[in-house]
């Protein structure tokens, strides 16, 4: 196809001086983000530097005041092919006053922009999206009910259901088991291998680690930080690494960031 | 006469016909379009439009006094389409700008909307009693060309609000998602709220607009204590909604009470039914699909369990009827 051909030179994630004003409060200051088509990029960034602000605000949902966004190749609205975009949220909403299954809500991933209805086999693609999250025996209780983790999965399986190429993942990992996060991040990875793109915000690369092509920081709603992914912390435990403490040693930085952005080029 | 017999001339009555067919379609769309407003957390939004469609009717009333139409209230049933669909609007606008304000915005239209109705209808040269069977219903009242209006618009909320169940169950479900996907947030929760507005002129004959949203809140009520999922809440909201509804206005055929007031009643008694029968429904619910609250998974680390081998997992005691792995 001509079309695809064409766009697929556009980078999946291309935005340029974003503005968000939330609450009357400048939350990101002239943001400029590129990933390109296959890669995984991690959002890095203490609590409250804007990173969840930055993803909503690239999908369409906070509200920019300046800059532009396109998602592979499309500008943000009408013209984003939604049907390729996945996107998983911090945290599920409070909820509503009906009950929702499991399998109603990974459904619902299958309206996007593109379609207001799904299509005719929506409810085997949502089985099938809840079983590569592990959550098949689950698929007709209702969410209220289910442990943050269990509800953090039914997220991922709506993201995945469109089977997407660009992957937004705010947090993914947090509050899931061990087992788990190992068979999710074999998902991304197989997403990877088929060509697919993924931007995911993280606190520590964990599982992650092996994946990330490219870390960019956020610190007060600006970039600080574009490159090479930051030495886990792994290479303190490794056989080479010398762990000479003197008492002098200045207090660590703050864990909550994970990682010490300064020290790196 | 017997039971049967009497039966046989409430059902041949043309007005107990036409005021049966208006309960049916009612009935069944009302709860439809309340799903999405308790999905939502607007279970009061019927309420607003409802006091607003009051200011409409009596903008029908003066318009038509004017007019010199011969029934003055020839235009009460437009009017209050027009005025609440403007409502809907309105709330969803000034909610789309920020989400506390809603709030007040509801707070408003209640008020003025009953003040706004008691005054146009002095204007119109009617009094309050002229009102009060818009407020209370007056499904007696039911012409045939109330009955075409009743019918066409409950078809039209009922083919909407199933034909785009799984887009308005999305922006109701996850508004943020919804967005994220592209989807008109705006344009499809203004949907949700012309429904709305659009249920509530067609119930006003039957239940009247106190009532109005009684019958599309207390069957979602009744629902979801007893099923666990959002298209079979809305289905068996729907179902009793016409149940309510043909029986209350049966009952009135016989007994000199108001319908409206006897429909919500009898739903309202469905809950309290529900209610205290809800612990009994769970218990056979939860023997016919017994699920381990504690499925079995590996644990994150490995735990030092005193006297087991690496089988030890499944030592732990399953759910009573088995535990599925
Ligand atoms: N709706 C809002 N109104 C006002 N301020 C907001 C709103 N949403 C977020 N903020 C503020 O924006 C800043 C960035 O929030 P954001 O959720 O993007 O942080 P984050 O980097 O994702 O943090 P975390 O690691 O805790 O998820 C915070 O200071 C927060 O208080
Ligand atoms: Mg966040």
């Amino acid at each position: 196809m001509l079309v695809t051909d064409t766009t697929a030179a556009e980078p999946a994630v291309l935005a340029t001086g974003v503005d968000v004003v939330l609450g009357g409060h400048q939350i990101l200051s002239g943001v400029d983000l590129r990933v390109e088509r296959g890669e995984v990029v991690a959002l890095l960034g203490a609590n409250g530097s804007g990173k969840s602000t930055l993803v909503r605000a690239l999908l369409g949902i906070a509200p920019r005041t300046a800059g532009e966004v396109r998602l592979l190749g499309g500008a943000l609205g009408n013209g984003v092919p939604w049907e390729r975009v996945g996107y998983v949220p911090q945290r599920l909403p409070a909820g509503g006053g009906v009950p929702a299954t499991a399998l109603e809500v990974v459904m619902s991933g299958l309206v996007h922009g593109r379609t207001l209805r799904p299509p005719r086999d929506a409810r085997k693609r949502a089985l099938a999206a809840l079983d590569e999250v592990g959550m098949a025996a689950h698929a007709r209780r209702s969410v209220l009910q289910m442990s943050g983790g269990q509800q953090q999965r039914v997220l991922i399986a709506r993201a995945l259901v469109r089977r997407p190429d660009l992957l937004v993942l705010d947090e993914p990992t947090s509050g899931i088991d061990l087992p788990t996060q190992e068979t999710f991040v074999a998902t991304v990875r197989r997403l990877h291998e088929q060509g697919g793109t993924v931007l995911v915000i993280l606190h520590e690369l964990g599982s992650f680690a092996g994946l990330i092509d490219r870390a960019v920081a956020l610190r007060h709603g600006r970039v600080v930080y574009d490159g090479p992914p930051p030495d886990p912390r792994g290479e303190h435990a490794g056989p080479g690494h010398e762990h000479t403490h003197p008492h002098a040693d200045p207090p660590p930085p703050d864990p909550g960031t994970g990682l010490s952005m300064e020290v790196l080029p | 006469m017997t039971w049967f017999e009497t039966l046989g001339a409430m059902l041949s009555s043309p007005l107990m016909q036409r005021a049966l067919i208006a309960a049916v379609l009612v009935g069944a769309a009302a709860p439809v379009v309340g799903t999405f407003l308790v999905q939502r957390r607007l279970a009061l939004m019927g309420d607003g439009l409802g006091h607003v469609a009051l200011t409409g009717v009596a903008l029908g009333w003066l318009v038509g006094t004017w007019a010199g139409l011969v029934p003055q209230d020839a235009l009460a049933i437009p009017g209050a389409v027009v005025a609440a669909l403007i409502g809907s609007v309105a709330i969803e606008w000034v909610r789309a700008r920020g989400r506390t304000s809603g709030d007040l915005a509801l707070a408003l239209m209640f008020y003025g909307g009953i003040a706004g109705g008691v005054l146009l209808i002095k204007l119109a040269g009617g009094t309050n009693a002229n009102l009060v069977s818009y407020l209370f219903g007056s499904i007696s009242t039911v012409s045939t060309g109330d009955l075409w209006w009743t019918a066409g618009l409950a078809v039209g909320v009922l083919l909407v609000g199933l034909g785009l169940r799984h887009v308005l169950f999305a922006v109701s479900h996850d508004e943020e998602f919804a967005r994220g996907s592209g989807l008109p947030v705006t344009a499809l929760n203004m949907v949700v709220a012309a429904m709305s507005a659009l249920t509530v002129t067609i119930a006003m004959r039957v239940v009247g607009l106190l009532l109005v949203s009684a019958l599309m809140i207390v069957p979602v009520a009744v629902a979801q204590l007893v099923v666990g999922s959002f298209s079979r809440v809305m289905a068996l909201a729907s179902g009793i909604g016409v149940a309510v509804s043909v029986v209350g206005l049966s009952i009135t055929y016989w007994e000199d009470i108001p319908p409206g007031a006897t429909i919500v009643l009898l739903a309202i008694g469905l809950y309290a039914l529900a209610a205290v029968t809800r612990p009994l429904l769970t218990r056979r619910g939860a023997g016919d699909a017994p699920h381990d609250p504690h499925p079995e998974l590996p644990d994150d680390v490995a735990l030092p369990v005193v006297g087991a081998g690496p089988g030890a997992a499944d030592c732990r005691p399953g759910a009573p009827g088995g535990a599925t792995r």
